[in-house]
């Protein structure tokens, strides 16, 4: 199998094919598929209940499909049990073994594999260095802090050094500020070693900081799959337009549409935005992110009236009111307005995003 | 200072109820020639027969408890699971007489089991009165003191632990063996104790179901209080037993404290 070469450019590469899969009269995922390229960091992000997490007990092989194909690696691992497919899982609860020490946690695997003592020993090291937790190996799981337990759940499984690794909402546990710290030793974890890694959230920004690609499900389906930006900056419907935090979402009616144009009416103003893929329909949904809306007391745009003002650190968070229509802009701090002001908007066209659905 | 402290009433309740009826024991062997007549080599066969049935029930309520509470925990649905437990927990409300009789029934010649065996055309046997008789009715009244703990202990392991161990390659029979017994070492030993000490000392199912062919410990202690007339010998064996049991309690501890290590 090594030396074919086609077989080792496809380590790491993952292949959902329609896979569906009930818990009693739930149906929890509706024919899923999913392709994932050696090296990407793929997230599947969504609220609880949404099959993300079904999904990656599927691909590691812990519950059963119902229908579907599962290959890793160019393999089909659809009747593989969880104990011989090449994929290995960091767990939310980090689930440590409470009997075993930080090291013997780490060794559990190769243990299995009948790896020599003297090889576990260094490879564990190894291992618990890239995590740098050099220094814990004789500890207990009981002994050791949550950020600390987090670095051993992944330190055990990629000792192993998995063809995919899968991380179920790893940093969920841990708080804000050591949160964002592993979130980037995760990425640079990733990007060193090249391992594919899928990781499953609910948190936009952690998806957005973290993944090459983002799979958005709803509803045991994949409602949108793209590179953070185009995510964040063109979301493909109502729903992850909403996930993304865009606040100004409108509904229009389609004017005209040609040479890949759309001129849309949202009733306090007409916009001509690039027309996506699908068929001219008669109504669309616009929407576009606060940041993009600009607000100024004697420049271009409509003319509206503010009518809140917030100041929230980061941003000033200004609402507008344009002929009936509610507005949100996300302004740079140091701005101030008065509820109640004269003022005029205007939006780039080039930052509204066309909703298909 | 306040960790004894909050010791004093076990100590306490340990001291009037084990310690005190031990020296009432002590104070009635009468003279030390008493301990050279312990020294029997037909009370050493008995006394090697009782522990050898003791340790056999308590591997055969091992080996059917472990699987019973492992269900009981994994198979299961939620809402089953107080039913299902009340079942377990059933026969301990029903005196020891009573169910010991039900199996005089059961076991004995005509009884269902061996008109059971005779429709799959066997012959007979009668199983009442044999030690066949005595290890089943072992098992049958110390089982649920070896499925309670070994429940407990299961039901506090977190499911998560045998995805981890699966994913890390583990089979089942290594989870078994690798993560499961070893976190479940404490239900285990604790059953082991509540069935191998009172299964020693057992009167009432050799009694019932033994018959009078074959000794045992508690029938024999028994004996020396009634029929054979000498309470002097009875209370040395009934404190050399409980020296013995002591013992074997001893070890259990320490291979637990070892176990947990």
């Amino acid at each position: 199998m090594a030396s074919d070469p086609s077989s080792r450019s496809a380590r790491g590469s993952l292949a959902v094919t329609g896979v569906s899969k009930s818990r009693g009269a739930v149906r929890v995922l509706e024919e899923v598929s999913l392709a994932v390229e050696p090296g990407e960091f793929v997230t599947l992000l969504g609220p609880s209940g949404c099959g993300k997490t079904t999904l990656l007990r599927l691909i590691a092989g812990l519950d059963a499909v119902d229908s579907g194909r599962i290959a890793v690696s160019g393999a089909d691992v659809t009747a593989m049990p969880a104990h011989e497919r090449p994929v290995h899982t960091v767990f939310q609860s980090y689930a440590l073994f409470p009997h075993l020490t930080v090291f013997e946690n780490v060794a559990f695997g190769l243990r299995l594999r009948g790896v020599s003592d003297a090889d576990i020993r260094t490879r564990v090291a190894k291992v618990l260095g890239a995590v740098r937790l050099e220094n814990l190996e004789d500890r207990m799981p009981a002994q050791i802090s949550g950020g600390q337990g987090q670095r051993v759940a992944l330190a055990r499984a990629l000792v192993l050094e998995p063809d995919i690794l899968l991380l179920d909402e790893p940093l969920a546990a841990l708080d804000a500020q050591l949160r964002s710290a592993m979130r980037s030793e995760l990425v640079q974890l990733q990007r060193s070693l090249g391992t594919t890694f899928i990781l499953v959230t609910h948190d936009l920004e952690e998806a957005i900081e973290c993944s090459s690609r983002i799979a958005v499900m709803r509803a045991g389906r994949i409602e949108q799959m793209a590179e953070p930006r185009a995510i964040f900056e063109r979301p493909a419907s109502l729903y992850v337009a909403r996930l993304v935090g865009m606040e100004n979402i409108f509904e229009g009616r389609v004017l005209s549409g040609e040479a890949g144009r759309l001129n849309v009416d949202l009733g306090f103003a007409n916009i001509v935005v690039p027309a996506g893929g699908g068929a001219a329909a008669s109504a669309v949904h616009l929407a576009v992110h606060g940041e993009h809306v600009r607000v100024s007391r004697d420049g271009e745009g409509l003319a509206g009236t503010v009518t809140d003002v917030r100041y929230l650190g980061e941003t000033l968070r200004c609402v507008v009111t344009v002929c009936e229509a509610r507005l949100v802009a996300n302004l740079p701090p140091r701005e101030t307005f008065a509820v109640g002001e004269a003022v005029r908007v205007d939006i780039d066209p080039a930052a509204w995003a066309v909703l298909e659905r | 200072m306040k960790s004894t402290r909050l010791l004093a009433p076990a100590a306490a309740a340990l001291l009037v109820l084990f310690g005190l009826p031990q020296l009432i024991l002590l104070s009635r062997t009468g003279g030390h020639d008493i301990w050279t007549r312990l020294f029997d080599p037909l009370y050493a066969t008995i006394f090697a027969r009782s522990v050898a049935m003791a340790a056999a029930t308590t591997v055969a309520t091992l080996v059917v408890g472990f699987p019973v509470a492992w269900a009981l925990v994994r198979a299961v649905p939620d809402r089953w699971r107080g039913p299902f437990l009340l079942l377990v927990t059933l026969p301990l409300w029903t005196s020891v007489l009573v169910k010991l009789y039900a199996w005089v029934f059961l076991l004995r010649t005509g009884g269902l089991l061996s008109r059971l065996l005779e429709m799959f055309g066997s012959e007979a046997p009668s199983l009442l009165y044999t030690t066949t008789a005595v290890a089943i009715g072992q098992l049958y009244v110390e089982l649920p003191y070896m499925i309670l703990p070994i429940y407990a202990s299961l039901e506090r392991l977190d499911p998560s632990l045998l995805d981890a161990a699966s994913d890390l390659g583990a089979t089942p029979f290594t989870t078994l063996r690798r993560i499961v017994i070893p976190l479940a070492a404490p239900g285990i030993i604790a059953g082991s104790v509540l069935v191998f000490v009172p299964s020693l000392g057992s009167v009432l199912v050799p009694d019932l179901l033994g018959g009078a062919k074959t000794a045992w410990v508690g029938t024999l202690i028994t004996s020396q209080f009634g029929a054979a007339r000498d309470p002097a010998l009875g209370s040395a064996m009934a404190f050399a037993l409980s020296l013995i049991t002591l013992g074997a309690f001893l070890s259990f501890g320490r291979f637990l404290a070892k176990a947990q290590d």
